[in-house]
């Protein structure tokens, strides 16, 4: 068997490179995608736990944070659309006011 | 060393691989493709952990309809070469040593306070699918409906924020 610190351990790298990619990336498009990973990250911990614990509340709730980020990712897009289109750019240096 | 921990550890490389090349392409589409690569290899991870359902869900929802949609958007929008001011650059050695503060902080703190956890028997498998439905349909029965009015809103929220204005 896998020790559970072990995926504990690799959901911690996969979340910092999350973070990282998240603070340092400067396209929309990519930064979006790094709040993906971040999820996906803490999806792991979710499972390794439920695993360890031989109870079945974490498979569950990554169901719900699979269905969460689904709805995130439909608005998102839908509001990275709106800016690409009023802006005529995806850098988000470039997208400093609210105001559209 | 076991054979579970080798299928381990070549996905967890894989998950790791993927994530840095995320970061390190400059061009959102192959970024894109390295967190499908993430995604495939957190589903062999969730297989490993006996969690098949999950990883179903994994390949279909994740890899499948929530990449598509972004390959779809980047198609869309002609996404290119993203650009870095200095500025930005001047972000990069600072925010990798918070990172992995933050990733060494984190880990610390749940391997400290999860040490009793690693004692519980490995006896028998949990009814892993049937179990899942059983708690959904009746311990979360609430949330659940909850979600699918979530998603509804969603939807309607991406419809109006997408449509062309009428002048």
């Amino acid at each position: 068997m896998v020790p559970t610190n072990y995926y504990i351990i690799l959901s911690a790298i996969l979340f910092g490179l999350g973070v990282f990619a998240f603070i340092f990336k400067r396209n929309i498009i990519t930064i979006f995608m790094s709040i993906e990973l971040m999820l996906n990250a803490v999806n792991l911990a979710f499972v390794a736990f439920s695993q360890a614990l031989r109870k079945l509340d974490g498979q569950v709730f990554v169901l719900f944070v699979i269905v969460v980020a689904a709805a995130e990712a439909t608005v998102g897009l839908g509001i990275i659309i709106l800016i690409a289109r009023n802006r005529q750019t995806l850098n988000v240096e470039r997208v400093d006011l609210m105001k559209l | 060393m076991t054979a579970p921990l080798v299928v381990f550890f070549v996905l967890a490389g894989l998950a790791v691989i993927g994530a840095l090349s995320l970061i390190l392409q400059k061009h959102p589409i192959h970024s894109a493709l390295s967190l499908i690569v993430v995604m495939v290899a957190l589903a062999g991870l969730y297989l490993l952990l006996g969690a098949e359902f999950v990883a179903a869900v994994q390949i279909i929802v994740y890899g499948g309809a929530i990449m598509v949609l972004f390959v779809f958007v980047i198609m869309l929008l002609n996404a290119g070469v993203e650009e870095h001011t200095n500025l930005s650059r001047l972000a990069g050695p600072p925010g990798l040593l918070l990172v992995v503060a933050l990733a060494g902080f984190i880990t610390a703190t749940i391997v400290r306070t999860t040490a009793g956890v690693q004692g519980s028997s490995q006896t028998g498998a949990m009814a892993s699918t049937s179990g899942i439905s059983n708690m959904l349909f009746r311990d979360f029965v609430y949330p659940f409906e909850l979600t699918s009015f979530l998603i509804l809103v969603a939807v309607m929220g991406a419809t109006v924020l997408a449509q062309r204005e009428k002048h």
